[in-house]
């Protein structure tokens, strides 16, 4: 067979019997067959023999019943970079109508713009072909996550990068115009931002993966909190350490995350085993800390901290939450494809 | 309008010969999918896949006597042969967002090769493990319910080659009809644990490949509440709307509350 699951399957069979297992079990055989004249055997499948079985419990000989999710390595990433772009497309319309200080504003914008054009590149890149992604816009269909995701991000990227085009400008040409010009591209961008930062979770919550369906009720808030985060701090490490609005979001953001990743791992759904065990759960969990608690204690301590060392502190704060998001979508990802390999029946019979 | 078609396949006259399988690669030009033994049943074929669009299953039974051979040594068999179910509510189709996964005119569930992007979100959607993306060619592929030949008025090619009628062809609703007569008669003649598989009333509402299989269809990885994701989405949305509305106001509080430095 081709396959790795099916390979990752018969490798976590029990082992093959020893030899001297084996030269016991034919001991065992002769014996029995000179004393009765025939030995008692399950035609190809000998007694002891470490063969699985079709059963109601494990499904066809244990083969998984699901397919694994076939994206590449560029869909974790895009959910980690359009999720931070998104976020802080939104943080620059607020940061902008509150009249924060204009090099923060700028960062921001930069912050979104980048991640709108990385978005689409890692999207086709996906794709193998790039032209094949002009087949998403043929059609807009609404009970699709991924067709309603593809407009998010074609909506995405132009006003994001208008936005951040205007606010250069600003400094150089005069004129009411580029202001104008910024603040409705910035809305729009901030409008589609929110979608950015939440879709992601729709689209893998509403599929056959039993840990993915199994949390679509918190994945989009969930990779909401997980955006905002990164978002943040990626504004952050601009040398935006001082900012109190942005040190408050980072607090709520990991404040966010912690208490998802508390409800995650009190979970009992045996369908959730992939966000706790194996790589996958190794990943998720290392995500979750990163994101979570981590940045919270170091931010809080920051509050406490000098005035330079609390600056040491924040940076370490933000790049932790932009590892950890990385590292969430990853996890997720993988945990993805674990529950597909193990979707016999009997672990989707309660799905 | 032309009749909407179905397959019977019914794992009770199945031989296991895999003509079907066969028929399948050869009509539809499919590629072999690796030489190796799975080394738990003589079926080495396993699973479908993007290659393989008909997979008889072999299920080994403990020895019973009288039942599967004249000797209480050897195990009975039971084959049967997989397809795609081609759903009434069919999860690849809703998802996909380029509009390549239609629905024919014979009521099957279509794959336009030339139109499929490959973003594979139809195999996360599929609540049977049926359609897979062809690694090298980037797409996603599955059994197309021969509709070349159902087009020109032929019976797909799996249906045409199997040799004890296994596979039956035909009209939808005559060929339920004739599952349930054939599920009476083997009832009738002692075979008291056949079943058959059409999943109507989980919200894939049926499927247009259906199976008449001995004991409990898990057993075969036919699952007894498949699920069309689509049915998720509602919820999924009004979760992101929470998400939406969580981030527009912690950061709206946040530049509110922060000192604007």
């Amino acid at each position: 067979m081709k396959d790795s699951a099916l390979r990752e399957q018969l490798r976590s069979e029990p082992a093959e019997p020893s030899l001297p297992q084996r030269v016991h079990r034919l001991e065992e055989i002769r014996r029995e067959a000179a004393h009765t004249g025939r030995v008692e055997g399950v035609g190809v499948r000998l007694a002891g023999a470490p063969i699985p079985v079709a059963s109601v419990e494990t499904g066809y000989y244990g083969l998984p019943l699901l397919k694994e999710p076939q994206w590449s390595w560029e869909i974790p990433v895009y959910f980690f970079v359009g999720g931070a772009a998104g976020a802080a497309a939104v943080i620059a319309e607020f940061a902008q109508m509150s009249g924060a200080q204009t090099e923060l504003v700028r960062d921001a914008r930069t912050v979104a713009a980048v991640g709108a054009l990385l978005s689409p590149a890692l999207l086709v890149s996906d794709l193998g072909v790039p032209s094949r992604f002009l087949n998403m816009l043929r059609v807009f269909k609404v009970q699709s996550p991924m067709s309603v995701g593809v407009y998010i991000v074609s909506a995405f990227g132009p006003p994001s990068v208008l936005a951040m085009i205007a606010n250069r400008l600003r400094g150089r040409m005069p004129g009411m115009m580029l202001k104008m010009i910024e603040s409705s591209a910035g809305l729009f961008s901030a409008l589609c931002g929110l979608g950015m930062a939440t879709y992601t979770g729709v689209l893998i919550g509403a599929t056959a993966i039993p840990v993915w369906n199994k949390n679509i009720d918190s994945l989009p808030i969930h990779f909401a909190l997980s955006g905002l985060a990164a978002g943040t701090a990626a504004i952050q490490l601009m040398g935006h350490e001082e900012s109190r609005a942005l040190n408050l979001l980072g607090l709520v953001a990991s404040a966010g995350e912690s208490l998802i990743g508390v409800k995650l791992e009190k979970a009992p759904s045996p369908a959730n085993a992939p966000l706790k065990k194996g790589t996958s759960g190794l990943i998720t969990r290392a995500g979750g800390l990163l994101t979570g608690p981590l940045p919270l204690a170091l931010r809080i301590a920051a509050a406490f901290a000098g005035e330079r060392r609390s600056k040491q502190i924040i940076r370490m704060a933000a790049a932790s939450s932009l590892a950890g998001s990385l590292l969430t979508r990853v996890g997720w990802v993988r945990a993805g494809h674990r529950s597909a390999q193990q979707s016999n029946t009997a672990a989707s019979r309660e799905f | 309008m032309s009749a909407t078609t179905a397959f019977l396949t019914d794992s009770t006259l199945c031989i296991g010969c895999k003509a079907c399988e066969v028929a399948c690669k050869e009509w539809n030009n499919l590629g072999d999918d690796g030489l190796a033994w799975t080394g738990f049943s003589y079926d080495n074929t396993a699973e479908l896949g993007h290659s393989t669009w008909r997979h008889v299953k072999f299920v080994e039974h403990p020895p019973e006597i009288g039942h599967g051979g004249n000797s209480p040594e050897v195990s009975s068999w039971t084959f049967s042969s997989d397809v795609c179910k081609h759903c009434e509510e069919a999860g690849c189709l809703e998802a996909c967002p380029t509009g390549s996964i239609v629905r024919t005119e014979f009521g099957g569930v279509y794959v336009q090769p030339d139109i499929c992007n490959g973003c594979s979100y139809c195999v996360v959607a599929c609540p049977f493990g049926v359609v897979q993306r062809n690694k090298e060619d980037g797409r996603a592929f599955k059994c197309t319910f021969c509709y070349d030949r159902q087009k020109a008025g032929l019976t797909p090619a799996c249906a045409h080659a199997c040799p004890t009628e296994s596979i039956k062809f035909g009209e939808i609703e005559q060929l339920r009809a004739e599952a349930e007569r054939r599920l009476a008669k083997l009832k009738e003649s002692g075979m008291n644990d056949a079943v058959l598989y059409d999943p109507k009333e989980t919200s894939v509402r049926g499927t247009h490949a259906f199976f008449l299989t001995r004991g409990d269809p898990r057993q075969y990885n036919l699952p007894l509440k498949p699920e069309v994701p689509t049915i998720y989405t509602k919820q999924g949305w009004k979760s992101a709307a929470i998400g939406a509305g969580v981030l527009a106001a912690a950061t709206m509080l946040a530049f509110i509350a922060g000192d604007n430095r």
